[in-house]
């Protein structure tokens, strides 16, 4: 495999972590970079091909549970995910890849399953209702120093996670549930930014986008970003303002079941 | 009494304006008689039909059908009121004994099929849809699964194209497979039997599991649609065949646009030939001469609560189409009018639609190039950015007949008065939205 040109962005096991759209993040980061005169490639990495262990961005999202288990064993095999971490490569993971870059997360029978340990996290299983709806968080001081506002997403998932002493929360919870219960959200460590945002996460938050464009490229200059701060805008505000309505409703339902008109 | 308390209640209902009462009507029987969909379904042949698109398409053209081949009056629900209390309301209405063919929603299927214990289960197709509601696809092809096991002396009519209704429908006691063919295959790439991975053939026809034996069952009936128009010139003869597995094969000629309603309606015709069944006041017949009569019928419905039905907005006449996932979306790029027309895109995200428009991100809107994109509906700005990632020409209008009227007025050398019709897409509320504002009386044949 010959050097490629300009960043290159891994797209891991998209037909097996692709359930809710965040394969828009490799978009996003991409065109990011285009725009500014950058090369950028992304690579899409079936689950039934290796993944590169060179590129310089790997992005994983969130899916469903056999395949996400069926993803955790291929990575394990391969490792070519771990060499790229040691090697310093940058990596987003959401929702399901999230879990299953933690030390544990929950197999589709309910029983523990081993992760990749690149994240010191475990994910449990939860007795409390699936935690769905729009979601806000406070970035760490860290990241806001580093010019990270509030970050809005929209989370999906049953399982809970729990982080360890080796990772940092992304920040703490404004609107929404997080990793379990309202207090923290995601999982940081090094160069591995761990989340349960969809939306997708970059497309609704481009600062963010560029945090993690500058692990690999460096300082980057601005983008003609009107539409991308129009919708951060309006997510925050409408999750803000439903929550502030304490009318407990985060974008989840008020009913289980959609109602038609009739 | 709850079947009297219901239509009192919708004719309420829909004489105060608030829509065509089914639902409400259909909340009353429900609550007085909690087995309603039973006793109403009782001396009835009832088809039930569900998937992720095309439910309400396939219920109408199966209507259609078994209208002509059992010379019966129907009872259906055409409006999309698919959850127990619309099905009890269109039941209700309903002159007993005559038959039923009803639109099931995904996740109710199992209560539903409880109840009425149809003759007919007919399974189009299951991808990402209302994941906050549904939360994993393959949770509903399990649910899925027990229903067709459970259904016994059902014929389910399944799509052998959709490896994951293929997994529902193979463990059912009598299955009538059909080759209907699956454009988004992103849901069904891994196995729903091992999660190994499914390989698909270039020619769309065959797929099977790299890892476990589970391969496409071999269908009765299947979909040609080479040399298939998109874009709706069906109505002048292009269209493709339904084959039979005995070699013979007869044209499908719809006035309704596209591959999938081409599909859903060999899916119609061979579930209204498992409705009919062999009934003693009807002479047996070929099975293709009953697919011709089936084909007829359905070739007559034009459009479809309102979808592929040409409009008036403002001042501007709109052809509305729906598109509320990638799957939809898939078959709804090659019914458009060729580039550079423009589109008007709306989309919501109330609890019908599902409250995460993240599948945007699943949608190739690069394929819009070369257009104008209006973007509108609630969530525009979320359309917008996508589109502005996707280097597509693209104006935010939130307003939905601005929205209409923008992309009227964009047309090179054109207006409204040219009369030239605009395709607008929309996703499921802001669809019904649209319908709303163009007004019965303004809806153009």
């Amino acid at each position: 495999v010959t050097a490629a040109p300009g960043v290159s962005i891994a797209l891991v096991y998209p037909d097996l972590l692709g359930t809710y759209g965040d394969s828009g993040n490799a978009t996003v980061l991409a065109q990011r970079l285009r725009w500014r005169g950058q090369a950028a490639e992304v690579v899409t990495v079936t689950g039934s091909s290796a993944v590169p262990e060179s590129c310089d961005i790997y992005v994983i999202g969130g899916g469903e549970d056999l395949p996400q288990s069926l993803a955790a064993v291929k990575l394990s095999e391969g490792r070519a995910l771990h060499r790229a971490v040691d090697r310093g490569a940058t990596v987003l993971a959401v929702c399901a890849g999230l879990q299953i870059i933690g030390e544990r997360f929950v197999s589709p029978d309910g029983k523990a399953s081993a992760g990749l340990g690149l994240l010191d996290c475990v994910t449990v299983a939860s007795t409390a209702a699936r935690i769905v709806g729009e979601v806000v968080v406070e970035p760490a001081r860290q990241w806001q120093d580093q010019g990270l506002g509030l970050l809005t997403g929209f989370e999906n998932h049953g399982a809970v996670t729990e982080l360890g002493p080796g990772a940092q929360p992304v920040g703490h919870v404004r609107v929404g549930k997080g990793n379990k219960d309202g207090t923290v959200e995601g999982a940081v460590s090094g160069r591995i930014w761990g989340t349960y945002m969809h939306g997708p996460a970059l497309a609704r938050n481009p600062q963010l986008a560029d945090l993690l464009l500058s692990w690999v490229v460096g300082p980057l200059g601005p983008l003609d970003d009107r539409e991308p701060d129009a919708l951060h805008a309006e997510r925050l505000a409408q999750a803000t303002r439903r929550d502030a309505a304490g009318d407990g409703d985060r974008g989840a339902g008020g009913g289980r079941w959609r109602r038609v008109r009739g | 009494l709850a079947v009297a308390v219901g239509r009192s209640l919708g004719a309420l209902s829909r004489a105060a304006g608030r829509g065509t009462g089914s639902v409400i009507g259909g909340h009353a029987i429900l609550a007085i008689q909690p087995q309603a969909l039973a006793l109403l379904a009782t001396g009835r042949r009832v088809a039930l039909v569900s998937g992720t698109n095309g439910k309400t398409t396939t219920t109408k053209l199966l209507a259609a059908a078994v209208g002509a081949l059992t010379g019966s009056e129907v009872v259906t629900n055409v409006l999309g009121a698919n959850m127990p209390t619309g099905l009890a309301a269109a039941l209700a209405a309903g002159p007993p004994g005559c038959p039923a063919v009803l639109e099931v929603d995904e996740a109710w299927l199992g209560r539903v099929a409880t109840q009425v214990r149809p003759v007919v289960v007919v399974l189009l197709n299951l991808s990402r849809d209302q994941l906050d509601r549904n939360n994993e696809v393959r949770h509903v092809a399990q649910r899925w699964r027990q229903v067709c096991q459970e259904a016994t002396g059902a014929t389910v009519v399944a799509n052998a194209d959709d490896p994951l209704v293929a997994w529902a429908a193979s463990g059912a006691e009598k299955v009538t497979w059909v080759g209907a063919g699956l454009r988004w295959t992103g849901d069904a790439t891994g196995c729903p039997q091992c999660a190994g991975p499914i390989e698909f053939a270039p020619s769309g026809d065959e797929w099977r599991c790299a890892q476990c034996d589970f391969a496409r069952p071999q269908p009765e009936v299947w979909l040609s649609a080479q040399g298939l128009a998109g874009d709706g010139t069906g109505a002048e003869g292009v269209g493709g065949r339904a084959h039979f597995a005995d070699g013979r094969s007869v044209a499908v000629r719809l006035r309704l646009p596209g591959r999938c309603n081409q599909a859903n309606a060999v899916t119609a015709m061979a579930a209204a030939t498992a409705m009919a069944g062999p009934r003693p006041a009807t002479p047996e017949v070929a099975p293709t001469a009953r697919a011709e009569v089936a084909l007829a019928a359905m070739a007559k419905v034009v459009d479809v609560a309102g979808r592929y039905a040409v409009v008036r907005l403002g001042a501007s006449p709109a052809r509305l189409l729906l598109a509320k996932n990638p799957a939809g979306w898939a078959e709804v790029f090659d019914m458009l009018a060729p580039a550079p027309a423009p589109v008007v895109v709306a989309i919501n995200a109330r609890t019908a639609d599902g409250h995460d428009p993240s599948w945007l991100w699943d949608v190739p809107f690069e394929r819009l190039a070369g257009r104008k994109v209006v973007a509108t509906g609630e969530r525009g700005t979320d359309l917008a950015v996508r589109l502005h990632y996707a280097d597509v020409d693209h104006e935010l209008v939130s307003d939905l007949m601005g929205a209409v009227k923008a992309a009227s007025g964009g047309r090179p050398g054109s207006d409204a008065k040219t009369g030239e019709v605009v395709d607008v897409v929309a996703n499921y509320t802001s669809f019904h939205q649209l319908l709303a504002r163009a007004g019965a009386g303004e809806r153009e044949p």
